[in-house]
């Protein structure tokens, strides 16, 4: 079954791709079996979009993908929103609004909910990428809320990572604040029609100056507007310039064995946890500890010690 | 205490006095009243009710009919001289079809005429366009040429007969083939009497035919204003409307907020191309709804004309009269017409339809007890209308004008809701403008979460819908519905493949080319229009040089 | 294992009305589903293609214009040729009573029309959803 669907996938059926992306989101042992099978299978470039609501990042995609055509063969686009706290529930409204290439030969387009992952980028999203870049997607683009946690997952992800800003919009410095500028590798100012313009460029670039990070590439800053369609080719450039910075100097094998620790570190403590879990039977004790605790016989702290009682046992 | 009181009174009655000399006498001239106003009791109704004691600003907030601020009505006798037009809206399937049902409504005592188009028509695409498949005919008449139009109005006096048509994107083009349809038939263009819905920024909204980006869609707009107070003086060139703001969910306030804003915006635009308030401002007409709380719609419609001729005159400084008046059609309110148990539907109905008429509408669509099924078949689109017939001959609420004027709540809602918009205009202005605050998604939003709030109530069981969540019974599945066969695209498309075949095609390439020009730069397209409709171009070729001029406009979805 | 019911609410063909699409994508999110709007003015195409690439569970077609007997055929008739008919497809509007065993004929499953409740068709789909997964040895 996994078997087939990987060879379809690497064929670049768009039916078992979109499927093998829901199999990895589901997760479990059909998703390691697919994800082992499909490991080494193609090659592509991934950039990461990120910023706060508002800042146009999916009618900026939307737009830049024309361009993006000229130098990639098929283009895979992740689009990442929240899932509601309460309900589990979520509206993916990135596509919407990435209409006009939406349906085109080699431009696929995946909404994934952040499924409760407290960062806002789905767990999920990484192992997306790999069934992406098996199906033959030379070029990879994800985009997430810029908020927390999301934007340092999303540079450990992206080759290239960009932030997207508007002027006027009142997060100047929230962001700032936040550490992603010292890790976005281009900035771009959306709606650069707008007031407020230049003073987010200089702001930008004052903290550029004051904050020169060690791999040698200094981060453009780009004005463009999706809607009026100006400075895309730019940005583009940009992008293509930090490709050629990264594949130049040794930044980019740095970046997959990044990715790689990242991968065996998340395996690895699934494994434990589903082993200790299982090991421990923690479904049937939970409940006794809880009540112990409760009625003051024991506190978390010397149930722990039992427990490591049962882990020396394990080994025996 | 007692001088003041007797000082109000005595300037209350010369001021109806004056009102009485200056303006209802000279109109009674023009326009005797009915003479059957009489009670059950054989006296005459009064005509209008007034304070006797209260000192509350009677004048400035009330007045009198057909003078500032208008809250009791547009015009001084009201329907003691003409009853509101009732005007159906209909078409469907092909021409020739509507036109009978248009003939059947006529003689059924239907006093205007009000035509509903396909979807293909309303968005610029001809009946063999690939995104016509399954559409052609089905939500109104398909109109693809000018030979169509000749159809659809044959043996309809275009001189006696006013006609609505609600067409936005493509009101250039269907006004263009009315007013060619008049030239043809020797009609001179100063009878021409009408309406075209022409309001883009609703669409944006609440309704979804629109075709080209706002700026572009203001452009030919302010054209149509322009032309037409020179050529057809006596047409309505915009039907600025809440009927489907409301519905899409808005509350009484927000659809009084955002049609007021709409029509603000257009106001703007026009001037902003250096036309004179007073020259197009009194052709201006407004489509509002009649939703189902019958005081609130009142004070709504009150409220409407009493900050109308107020920004009328404070912001733009009008000086006619005329220019400050808030005319206006209404439809009931579809939405709130169920399909379980479809006869009640004629109830809700009468209930709307006393509102409007309360509220002082200057016409009125009443909608079947199909309305959530289907089209209506002619016996529920008789019921409809006769509804507005009992209402005018039978309930004696047309025998007096703003009967509820006074009542204690009738005022006060007005007030609240006048109070309520206005905080909403605040906003909007505060943002830039309509055009801006839909950019934003603003409206959209809002409407939205009325909506929702809304349906949740009505799921919870907090709001009582008759039928549907109470009072519920297994009904069967209505039958007899009316239908559009599949036929009528088939015939659609022979049409006008024999009418390409057949007309002068140079001519039309000629003309287009023409347009194409006179789009791309800043000259009035309507003559250019006009010429093209003649000629017998589609309105898809018509449509398509304007989009290649003009670009589309892409949905800006807030969720 | 986490498995969230996908859901892609569509609006074929030209009509705009979407108080209704709206509502329910908002109402299905809050029953924990996952949902994607198309937005209007989609050709049965688009919708097929979206619904594949973003492997949903479940396809809603919402149309008011009287066109659904031609419209939602050609969705149902295209997932079939894409292999993809195990995606439910299920339909709300102005869909008169008369028209609804044609559409079942043609492969929609169900058809909701106006003054349903939302629980009913939440029930419908995780119902539809469960028994499809469990007779099917790929899902």
């Amino acid at each position: 079954m996994i078997g087939e669907l990987a060879e379809k996938i690497i064929s670049g059926n768009i039916r078992a791709i979109a499927r093998g992306i829901s199999i990895v989101e589901s997760g479990g042992a059909p998703a390691y079996e697919l994800l082992n099978k499909i490991y080494r299978e193609g090659n592509s470039y991934i950039i990461g979009f990120t910023g706060p609501p508002g800042a146009g990042k999916s009618s900026l995609i939307d737009v830049a993908i024309g361009f993006l055509k000229k130098d990639f063969d098929k283009i895979g686009i992740l689009a990442v929103d929240p899932s509601s706290p309460f309900t589990g529930g979520a509206i993916l409204g990135d596509r919407i609004r990435m209409q006009n290439h939406a349906v085109e030969p080699g431009v696929f387009i995946r909404s994934m909910a952040s499924r409760g992952h407290l960062g806002g980028i789905a767990s999920a999203t990484k192992d997306a990428i790999k069934i992406l870049k098996a199906g033959g997607f030379d070029l990879i683009i994800v985009e997430t809320l810029g908020i927390g946690q999301a934007e340092v997952e999303i540079v450990e992800l992206s080759d290239t990572t960009i932030l997207i800003m508007v002027p006027g919009l009142g997060d100047d410095i929230q962001v700032m604040k936040s550490g992603i500028m010292e890790i976005a590798d281009v900035f771009a100012i959306n709606k650069s029609d707008r007031e407020g313009t230049e003073k987010l460029e200089l702001e930008i670039k004052q903290i550029l100056n004051d904050n020169i990070s060690g791999d040698g590439f200094i981060p453009p800053v780009v004005k463009c507007s999706a809607r009026q369609n100006k400075g895309i080719d730019i940005l583009i450039e940009s992008i293509l310039s930090h490709k050629q910075f990264l594949e130049g100097s040794g930044i980019y094998e740095k970046k997959v064995r990044t990715r790689i620790k990242d991968d065996l570190k998340t395996v690895l403590q699934i494994e434990i946890d589903n082993f200790i879990q299982n090991k421990l039977d923690f479904t049937k004790n939970m409940d006794n500890w809880i009540d112990d605790i409760m009625d003051e016989s024991e506190t978390p702290y010397s149930i722990i010690e039992e427990i490591k009682k049962l882990f020396d046992k394990i080994g025996e | 205490m007692g001088d003041s009181k007797d000082d109000y009174l005595k300037d209350l009655k010369k001021a109806r006095e004056n009102w009485e000399k200056s303006v209802l006498e000279p109109f009674l001239e023009k326009a005797p009243e009915r003479n059957d106003l009489r009670g059950q009791d054989g006296k005459p109704i009064p005509r209008l009710a007034i304070p006797q004691s209260d000192n509350s600003n009677y004048q400035d907030k009330l007045g009198f009919p057909g003078k500032f601020p208008f809250t009791r009505g547009v015009y001084p006798t009201l329907y003691r001289g003409r009853f509101w037009t009732m005007r159906q809206y209909a078409g469907f399937a092909s021409a020739y079809e509507s036109n009978k049902r248009y003939k059947y409504l006529l003689e059924q005592g239907q006093t205007g005429l009000s035509v509903a188009f396909d979807l293909p028509t309303q968005i610029g695409y001809d009946s063999d366009h690939f995104m016509s498949e399954g559409e052609v005919g089905k939500v109104g008449v398909a109109i693809d040429s000018l030979q169509d139009m000749e159809i659809l109005f044959d043996d309809i006096p275009l001189d006696k007969v006013s006609t609505s048509m609600t067409i936005n994107s493509t009101a250039s083009i269907l006004l263009a083939m009315y007013i060619a349809l008049a030239d043809k038939r020797g009609i001179s263009r100063d009878k021409l009497r009408g309406t075209i819905q022409n309001d883009i920024l609703k669409e944006y909204i609440a309704r979804g035919t629109y075709i080209f980006p706002p700026k572009e869609s203001m452009r030919i707009i302010t054209d149509i204003f322009d032309y037409c107070t020179d050529e057809v003086p006596r047409w309505n060139t915009i039907s600025i409307s809440g009927y489907h703001i409301r519905e899409a969910g808005a509350t009484a306030a927000q659809e009084l907020a955002f049609t007021l804003a709409d029509g603000l915006e257009y106001c703007k635009a026009a001037i902003g191309t250096g036309m004179d308030i007073d020259k197009f401002a009194g052709r201006l007409s407004f489509f509002f709804n009649a939703h189902n709380d019958l005081l609130e719609e009142v004070a709504k419609f009150r409220a409407a004309r009493r900050m109308w001729a107020k920004s009328m005159k404070n912001q733009f400084n009008a000086q006619k009269s005329k220019s400050m008046m808030l005319r206006f059609h209404t439809q009931t309110a579809g939405s709130t017409l169920t399909a379980q148990q479809p006869n009640n539907n004629i109830i809700r109905v009468a209930i709307q339809t006393l509102a409007a008429v309360l509220g002082g509408t200057q016409s009125l669509h009443t909608n079947s007890r199909d309305e959530a099924l289907s089209l209506p078949t002619e016996e529920s689109v008789r019921i409809a209308l006769r509804t507005q017939q009992i209402v005018a001959h039978e309930s004696g609420v047309a025998d007096t004008i703003d009967p509820l004027g006074g009542a204690y709540y009738i005022e006060q809602m007005t007030d609240k809701l006048e109070s309520e918009a206005q905080e909403y205009i605040d906003k909007i202005d505060d943002m830039g403008g309509m055009i801006s605050a839909i950019e934003k998604g603003y409206v959209q939003k809002e409407i939205q979460e009325s909506a929702y709030r809304y349906q949740k109530e009505i799921e919870r069981n907090e709001r009582i819908v008759v039928g549907v969540n109470k009072f519920v019974t297994q009904d069967e599945a209505p039958k007899n519905l009316l239908k559009v066969d599949k036929s009528i695209q088939d015939n659609q498309i022979e049409k006008l493949n024999k009418l390409r075949s057949e007309r002068d095609n140079n001519e039309v390439m000629e003309y287009l080319r023409e347009l194409r020009e006179v789009a791309s730069g800043d000259g009035n397209i309507m003559p250019s229009i006009l010429k093209c409709v003649k000629a017998y171009a589609t309105i898809g070729e018509i449509s398509d040089v304007l989009r290649d001029v003009f670009g589309e406009y892409k949905e800006h979805v807030i969720l | 294992m986490e498995k969230r019911i996908r859901v892609l609410i569509a609006k074929p063909g030209l009509d705009g009305h979407d108080r209704g699409a709206k509502y329910i994508s908002k109402a299905l999110r809050d029953a924990g589903f996952e949902v994607i709007y198309t937005g209007i003015r989609q050709s049965p195409e688009s919708i097929v293609e979206t619904a594949i690439q973003e492997d949903v569970d479940v396809i809603g077609l919402s149309l008011l214009s009287g066109a659904h007997n031609i419209s939602f055929p050609r969705v149902t008739g295209l997932l079939k040729e894409r292999d993809a008919d195990d995606i439910i497809v299920i339909g709300g509007g102005i869909i008169p009573g008369e028209d609804i065993d044609y559409l079942k004929e043609k492969g929609v499953s169900a058809v909701f029309g106006p003054g349903t409740n939302i629980d009913v068709i939440v029930d419908f789909i995780n119902k539809q959803v469960a028994e499809r997964d469990s007779n099917s040895h790929d899902r």
